[in-house]
């Protein structure tokens, strides 16, 4: 395996495998700004999502926590915040500006949206020049950071696409990588396998407290056995019967030598290298937009029924081994290890076709997710607004 | 050709990985790991990605795959068949 990439270094160290101008909108108000912003100047990307208003609590902590993650996400060199008025505009702005990349924030009232765009527009054309002009360096492999979600599983998930990642995981944690899995109630049938991994009895601790709590949620609102929401309709299609089955898939991600360091909440950094567990929902774009959050630079996304998302900072990596998946969607597929299920390749050779299609994606070839534009940016919220 | 593959040797159920698989149809199945194969035949049409009874079943038994518990049986399933949502449920949530 190479043990260096060409990437970004930012201000505050980390590295980065791209080079986004984002306009942030730290508001479902602001987005109509921020979009202008983006379309005036191009190759500037704005981020719209749909909340920011009357949150209150944990929630609103970790609707902070997310923004300012995504903007101090090391895949971006510079933010434009654009929120409907200054004090919480002035906060998230604040945050990112922590990690010493170029941030300017502007809030709407008492100017309008006219008057927010142009001068937000002028902003956003100084850091896009200046972006420009950085240049990747090389880099070491343990400086890159990389999550794994998987998303429309089926049974080829458990014996081929989650299981490549889980070899890739084995390797690069061996290289001293800092790695974050997550998926809390699809963890659900395998839970005691994973705490079974934890590095000591606090992590194990910690892990059973939010897996618990996660399954506190479900008992307290469902209506049914979740069949058709967990596992998922298509799920279902693809021949997944049970959350348990579906679960001993989903761990194959963590391949068979790595350790469980430690445990994350929703969109909070690890403080250090290994393998990190993160709290977080199921649902492909919560997920990865809080890996995103969290820092991480690339994502490893396997699929067994084919799905299509991305996410606007954090480049996902599609790996699947369903033979008809990839004849049928061949154009969402990054690395195709169907010949796992024919012995045509062995699970180390699948890793390392992953580790090669991570380099080359570090290196800055884009994934189909990014060529096809999918730029799922999709916020967790933990209760009602105000 | 690989027509289906298990986890475990002690699978109750393992995975088709070839389409259009028909009743009838002589399967040949890679215990994942160990590298050898088992034989069965099908007695349903079974599509890709879905699984097939290794050993029959009896309604409570509980279905192993991974090695590991995935469920209950809620239908009697004969080594052959079609096994799905319509003979396993979960025993969570």
């Amino acid at each position: 395996m190479e043990n260096t990439f060409w990437g970004y270094r930012r201000e505050n160290g980390r590295v980065g495998v791209r080079n986004h101008v984002i306009i942030l909108p730290v508001d479902d108000l602001s987005n109509t700004a921020a979009e202008a912003v983006a379309n005036n100047i191009k190759g500037t990307l704005a981020i719209p999502h749909p909340y920011g208003r009357l949150q209150f609590g944990a929630d609103l902590e970790l609707h902070f926590r997310t923004l300012i993650g995504a903007g101090s996400n090391p895949n971006v060199a510079a933010v434009v915040v654009i929120g409907i008025e200054d004090g919480w505009t002035k906060k998230v702005a604040d945050g990112i500006a922590a990690t010493g990349k170029p941030v300017a924030g502007f809030g709407i009232e008492l100017h309008g949206d006219h008057d927010t765009i142009m001068r937000a527009s002028k902003a956003a054309r100084e850091f896009l020049q200046a972006a420009s002009e950085r240049h990747r360096v090389e880099c070491a492999l343990n400086e890159l950071w990389v999550s794994t979600k998987c998303g429309e599983s089926d049974t080829t998930s458990g014996c081929g696409a989650n299981p490549t990642v889980g070899d890739a995981f084995d390797k690069l944690y061996a290289a001293g990588c800092t790695l974050v899995f997550g998926e809390t109630t699809e963890l659900t049938g395998g839970e005691t396998i994973v705490a079974a991994r934890c590095r000591d009895d606090k992590v194990r601790a910690d892990f059973m407290r939010m897996f618990d709590r996660y399954q506190d949620v479900v008992n307290r609102h469902k209506t049914t056995d979740l069949s058709e929401s967990q596992p998922t309709k298509g799920n279902i299609a693809g021949g997944l019967t049970t959350i348990e089955e579906k679960a001993l898939g989903n761990i194959q991600k963590i391949g068979r030598k790595c350790i469980v360091d430690g445990v994350l909440d929703k969109a909070e950094m690890p403080t250090g290298p290994g393998l990190w567990f993160m709290d977080s929902s199921s649902a492909a774009a919560e997920m990865v937009t809080l890996c995103a959050a969290s820092g991480f630079a690339v994502h490893f996304f396997p699929t067994g029924q084919g799905n299509v998302i991305g996410n606007p900072i954090l480049p996902v990596i599609k790996i699947c081994a369903n033979p008809r998946t990839v004849r049928t969607m061949s154009e969402h597929v990054d690395v195709d290890t169907s010949g796992l299920l024919q012995r045509e390749i062995t699970m180390s050779e699948a890793g390392d076709r992953l580790l090669d299609m991570m380099f080359r994606t570090a290196n800055g070839r884009l994934t189909a997710a990014e060529a096809l534009g999918h730029r799922e940016f999709v916020m967790t919220r933990l209760y009602e607004s105000a | 050709m690989i027509h289906c593959v298990l986890h475990d040797p002690n699978d109750s159920v393992a995975v088709v990985v070839v389409e259009n698989l028909k009743a009838g149809a002589h399967l040949t199945g890679l215990i994942l790991d160990e590298n050898r194969t088992i034989s069965l035949e099908s007695l349903q049409d079974i599509p890709i990605g879905h699984k097939v009874a290794l050993k029959d079943m009896a309604v409570g038994d509980t279905v192993i795959k991974y090695g590991v518990d995935i469920g209950k049986v809620v239908a009697p399933i004969r080594k052959g068949e079609h096994a799905h949502v319509h003979n396993i449920k979960t025993k969570r949530w």
